[in-house]
């Protein structure tokens, strides 16, 4: 037999474990370090940390980071691919000018600090149609070349709201608001990768404004933020993300770990079109038996809601047959063929 | 011998009813005490007779049975009023929330019902409220336990079904205890302490005051007392019903025992890790089983366990009595001495100790269809672990061999996969019990069956340490045997056949290691040092052999291709020869191999002042706002950055420096190039200087305001003031150092303990959301549920263990990676 046959698979081999140990034994071995990327963001987690992070599928990633590349056209030139990662950068009121309210006057006054401004080029008429925006129906007055007055009274549809509560809640809203840039991108950066094509690197989330910029290769961007790849890319995307992402934390540490193990971890969480954690609220909160859901987590919870609905465990599981103390419907223990002792 | 196997095929949940509780009933419990002054159990009491027996002696006043052969037996409590059980009142709730009070039918949708009539009747719908843990309440007025029950008991089944509720097994109204079931007594044996005084178990506990609250209830009732007393037991009485049932309940103060320790009540005995699931039901406890610490022995067979003899004496192996082995099996009864038998198995199930008076009578009754138990001997077949178990190979099988001594004895090849080691590790063995089982471990489970790892394809059980040195010096060119020699080291390794010797009479290590080697083995690989090693079909041309050609390219592809027998073969003969060798010459590491040349010393003084002067400028350029900041950092960041730069620029100099004086006779740096222990830092540290040591990747900066010790001024900046460690081991430390050295030494402990705990957990979830899947007959990879979850098991049906895809990767040890 060559060595390609003599290679297949064992049928009914505990693939599922062997890929959980295997993804979970080096955990021991792994730093918590953390990682740095120059200028867009520090203590981007790896090892351990982001490995829980990735199996958790949480909502967001403690440091979402986008890479995106622009269309060919676009890419050679670095300071076209900076032009647009300055544009790209989110940035607030606050970052570029001082907001306060003066409650004797019932105005808030919008102060530009120049050197801020001009550092992340941002002209006061931006400023402007920021600020106008997000008054709507109030008046702004500009009152020298660089600095704004909003106007705040009593205006429809607010109620019986006292005018000072409008006048906080206003200011707050107002340092808050975005000049410029795509909201959630906190910083981008152009870097260049190995092949020397420029690209930005750029902390935060949102890919799908980015992707309705017309540089943008919408082909080539990519987040670790896997949850965001579900939404925007849809299943397969953020299957092939948690692979790629989980294979990186292993690589980083180091660890040899087989791709068909991830790759079955991936499957295994997104095999229901939802992208779905291993915990108790994800795919170990839903197995087929009662019994093994007990005997995971919230026992009594499962138990209680097993009465009432009449449930039945068909002991279909490892943990189920283990407790009822049967043979586990796994590896040898599926054969059923025997041997009889009168033949 | 005809044994019916019974299966469990399904287990299913649902509610008792009132009148099922009463059937199942083996005796009214209505007094709240146990037992009376002679020491006998009250009738009617908790521990009645008829629940069942825990005294040795008495019989069960049920089924008649003993106390091992007694089962037990359920009673009941007649409680005067209903109560709400806790954990159903969150069910409770909603079906109160969603049927009308009127006419009982489920009200769905909209429609009239925003307008708080039921669209069935018409009827007002009222407003309920809910508050933990059984209170309700009805357009704010508090219902009365016995309403709720009439209510829920006129909702027709086929709206219940709506609700998800199978009216069938779980009737809504059968959540409201009017009967409560009281547990076996052997669910909850009272213990008798050395005083002879009896201690009752929490749930006993529990139950007595539940009847107390009951009587004095049904004695207000009956004594016509004010509604308001009556309502105030019956809370009091919904109150202990509900510790009962989980005494954790939120908004409900937990029962409390004398002592003040909170009463483990039934939720507590079920949930949690040392709870009836976890600790019980898959934490199963074995017989035939042995633990002990263990010990090394490279003198057995990677594959082979060492038993000391007391193990062996005390464990079992069940031999089946049959024609062709009738007579072995007699001996075993006969004989008096060491591998003898123990016990006889009749088929009745009778289990005889052969005492040794009775043997020779016992040898002759023997039967085919019998069977004996014999104790452990050389070639059984065990189950060797050592915990944490957290892969498979955490459990392997091996072969017995009683050796002298109370320890088990391991080669130490095999303790990668354990991830043990001989400081006093202990390690458990299991005797398997069937012949299933027997050859289920000696085809699938056996040590040489492992070498290779699942998890990344490459040898795990592989030449360590000593004989990756021993390899290299046997392989090196210049390495010669006389034929005594040559003839001493082949007969270690299993070969009675000495080759050609050279013209000169001597046996060159390359030919004599070579013979190991399998015919068809070809190897091109660059060592870690950086020459070339061939293998020719088996041959060994050229190079010296170290880790990387041991394990990854000779082992590995004996093992794919020559199967693991021969992969074991190999590793024992190679290791136990080399170690041979080894031992002949001796190798050995003292402090000269760490001490430098003088003019060494002098350029690793130059390497740490130039690395202070750089440090020191870098400070100064901060200060004077010169130092041009990076983006995204502040300026103090840059300048802790480009310090650390410096740092381990300093470090990476001193390490060349270090290497080339110490050179490549230094046994030490030998053993780091080959792979076979150490690192280069390590060398570094002990001869040279240990370097910039860090917290959280940072260099040092807390212990006092601005400083890391006292005496240090305020905002130090400095290298040595901020962790820059430029003593040696060998030199010793200054106290400062000394200090900054445990800094980063204590992170690193820390860190391992945090891992630990959050690698397990997240272990469990994977392992607990993973455990179903298995490659069905098709490759197709399912689920409990049957559903697929790949359609080709990783896209190509390949085994990882022997499909390897993973480059081979040279581990560096955490310990060596927390110091840099």
């Amino acid at each position: 037999m060559d060595n390609n046959k003599k290679a297949i698979i064992n049928p009914y081999s505990a693939a599922g474990i062997v890929a959980a140990q295997s993804l979970g034994e080096p955990g021991t071995q792994m730093t918590m370090r953390t990682f740095h990327y120059a200028g867009v963001a520090e203590h981007v987690p790896t090892g351990l940390p982001r490995l829980i992070e990735l199996v958790d599928s949480k909502k967001e990633p403690k440091k979402p980071l986008i890479n995106i590349y622009l269309k060919s056209a676009y890419s050679r030139s670095e300071t076209k691919v900076r032009e647009v990662a300055d544009e790209l950068e989110s940035i607030l009121l606050s970052e570029v000018a001082d907001v306060t309210e003066e409650m004797g006057k019932r105005i808030i006054r919008v102060i530009m600090r120049p050197e801020d401004a001009k550092a992340l080029h941002v002209t006061s008429s931006m400023v402007e149609k920021a600020i106008k925006k997000t008054v709507v129906t109030l008046d702004v007055e500009k009152e020298e070349e660089r600095t704004f007055v909003v106007k705040v009274k009593k205006a429809a549809g607010t109620g019986d709201e006292p005018v000072l509560k409008i006048l906080r809640k206003l200011t707050g809203k107002l340092a808050k608001t975005l000049v410029k840039g795509i909201a959630g991108i906190k910083r981008a950066v152009v870097v260049r990768d190995k092949d020397g094509e420029h690209f930005i690197r750029a902390s935060g989330f949102n890919i799908r404004d980015v992707v309705l910029r017309d540089e943008v290769d919408s082909t080539r961007i990519y987040t670790n933020n896997v949850m965001e790849l579900w939404k925007i890319f849809g299943i397969e995307a953020a299957r092939k993300a948690l692979v790629f992402e989980i294979t990186q934390v292993m690589e980083m540490q180091n660890l040899a770990v087989d791709p068909r193990h991830i790759m079955l971890l991936a499957d295994a969480m997104c095999a229901d079109g939802k992208v779905k954690s291993i915990g108790r609220h994800g795919l170990s909160g839903e197995k087929a038996g009662v019994l093994g859901r007990a005997a995971f987590e919230e026992t009594i919870k499962h138990l209680v809601n097993a009465a009432v609905t009449a449930e039945e465990d068909n002991l279909v599981g490892v943990t189920e047959n283990i407790i009822v103390g049967q043979t586990i419907p796994i590896g040898t223990g599926k054969i059923k063929l025997r041997m009889r002792a009168d033949k | 011998m005809e044994d019916i196997e019974k299966v469990i095929g399904k287990v299913k949940f649902s509610l008792f009813s009132p009148e099922m509780v009463r059937k199942i009933s083996g005796a009214r419990i209505i007094i709240p005490d146990t037992y009376d002054d002679d020491g006998y159990p009250i009738d009617g009491g908790l521990v009645d007779s008829r629940l069942g027996v825990v005294d040795p002696g008495l019989r069960c006043k049920t089924c008649g049975g003993r106390v091992k052969e007694c089962p037990g037996h359920f009673g009941h409590i007649e409680l005067v009023r209903p109560v709400i059980h806790v954990e159903f009142s969150k069910y409770i709730y909603s079906v109160l929330k969603s049927s009308c009070p009127e006419c009982k039918r489920v009200v769905e949708g909209s429609g009239r019902k925003a307008k708080g009539e039921c669209p069935n009747c018409g009827a007002k719908i009222p407003d309920i409220k809910f508050l933990k843990p059984a209170t309700f309440f009805k357009d704010n007025v508090q219902m009365l336990s016995t309403d709720i029950r009439d209510w829920l008991a006129g909702v027709p089944n086929d709206d219940l079904r709506k609700l998800g509720y199978d009216p069938d097994f779980a009737r809504p109204e059968w959540a409201i205890l009017s009967v409560l079931l009281v547990p076996p007594v052997n669910i909850r044996p009272s213990i008798t302490l050395e005083s002879g005084e009896r201690s009752e178990d929490d749930l006993t506990h529990k139950l007595v005051d539940i009847i107390r609250i009951n009587q004095k209830l049904e004695a207000n009732i009956n004594a016509g007392a004010p509604q308001l007393i009556i309502e105030d037991l019956w809370e009091l009485l919904q109150y202990q019903v509900t510790t009962y049932m989980n005494n954790e309940t939120a908004n409900s103060p937990p029962a409390r025992h004398r002592s003040g320790r909170a009463l483990k009540t039934l939720a507590q005995r079920l949930k949690g890790k040392e709870g009836r699931f976890r600790y019980n039901l898959l934490g199963k406890r074995v017989n035939f089983s042995a633990r002990t610490v263990i010990s090394p022995d490279p003198c057995l067979r990677i594959d082979e366990v060492g038993v000391p003899p007391a193990i062996a004496e005390e464990l079992t192996v069940p031999m089946e009595v049959t024609e062709w082995n009738v007579e072995e099996c007699k001996k075993y009864v006969r004989t008096k001495e060491y591998p003898k038998g123990l016990y006889i198995l009749r088929p009745d199930g009778k289990k005889l100790k052969i005492t040794d008076e009775m043997r020779e009578q016992m040898a002759e009754e023997l039967k085919v269809g019998w069977a004996i138990e014999r104790q452990l001997q050389n070639g059984d077949i065990v189950l060797f672990n050592r915990q944490p178990s957290l892969h498979r190979i955490s459990m392997m099988a091996h072969e017995v061999r009683v050796v002298p001594g109370r320890t088990f004895r391991l080669n130490p090849t095999v303790t990668a996969p354990y991830n043990a080691d001989y400081d006093g590790d202990e390690m458990n063995l299991h005797v398997l019990q069937t012949q299933e089982a027997q050859a289920e471990a000696r085809y699938l489970m056996k040590v040489e069956d492992q070498i290779i790892s699942p998890r990344h394809g490459h040898a795990i059980i592989k030449p360590q340490e000593d004989h990756v040195s021993a390899s290299y010096f046997f392989t090196k060119d210049g390495t010669e045997f006389t034929k005594e020699e040559a003839s001493k080291l082949l007969m270690i390794a299993g070969i009675r056949e000495l080759p050609k010797p050279n013209k000169d009479g001597m046996y060159e290590g390359k030919r004599l290691f070579s013979l190991l080697l399998p015919k068809g083995l070809n190897v091109k690989v660059k060592s870690k040092l950086g020459e070339e090693i061939v293998i020719k079909d088996g041959e060994l041309i050229k190079g010296a052999v170290e880790s990387r050609a041991l394990e990854g390219e000779m082992l590995e592809q004996i093992f794919v291709k020559q199967g693991s027998q021969a992969a074991q073969k190999f590793l024992d003969s190679v290791t136990s020869m080399c170690l041979e060798a080894l031992s002949w010459n001796g190798m050995s590491v003292s402090m000269k191999n760490y001490s430098l040349s003088a003019n060494a010393d002098k350029k690793v003084k130059d390497i740490e002042d130039k690395a202070n002067r750089e440090i020191e400028n870098l400070i100064m350029q901060y200060k004077n706002g010169k130092l041009e900041r990076s983006p995204g950092l502040t300026l103090k960041e840059t300048l802790e950055g480009n310090i650390m730069m410096v740092a381990s620029k300093a470090r990476e100099d001193v390490g060349k420096v270090v290497e080339s004086d110490l050179g490549m006779d230094n046994t030490s740096i030998i053993m780091a190039k080959i792979g076979a222990r150490g690192s280069l830092l390590n060398a570094i540290q002990m001869s040279a200087m240990l370097g910039q040591q860090a917290v959280r990747s940072k260099r040092l900066a807390r212990g006092y305001k601005g400083r890391t010790l006292p005496f240090y001024k305020r905002g130090a900046l400095t290298g040595r003031e901020r962790g820059f460690v430029f003593a040696s081991f060998r030199k010793g430390l200054r106290a400062d150092d000394f200090f900054h050295h445990s800094m980063g030494g204590r992170e690193s402990l820390v860190n391992t303990a945090i891992r630990t705990a959050r690698s397990g957990y997240m272990q469990r979830r994977l392992i607990h959301a993973m455990q179903d899947l298995v490659v069905d007959d098709d490759f197709a990879v399912k689920n409990g549920r049957g559903a697929i979850i790949q359609f080709a098991y990783g896209g190509d049906t390949k085994d990882p263990m022997l499909a390897t895809s993973t480059k081979f990767v040279d581990v560096t040890k955490q310990d060596d990676l927390d110091t840099v």
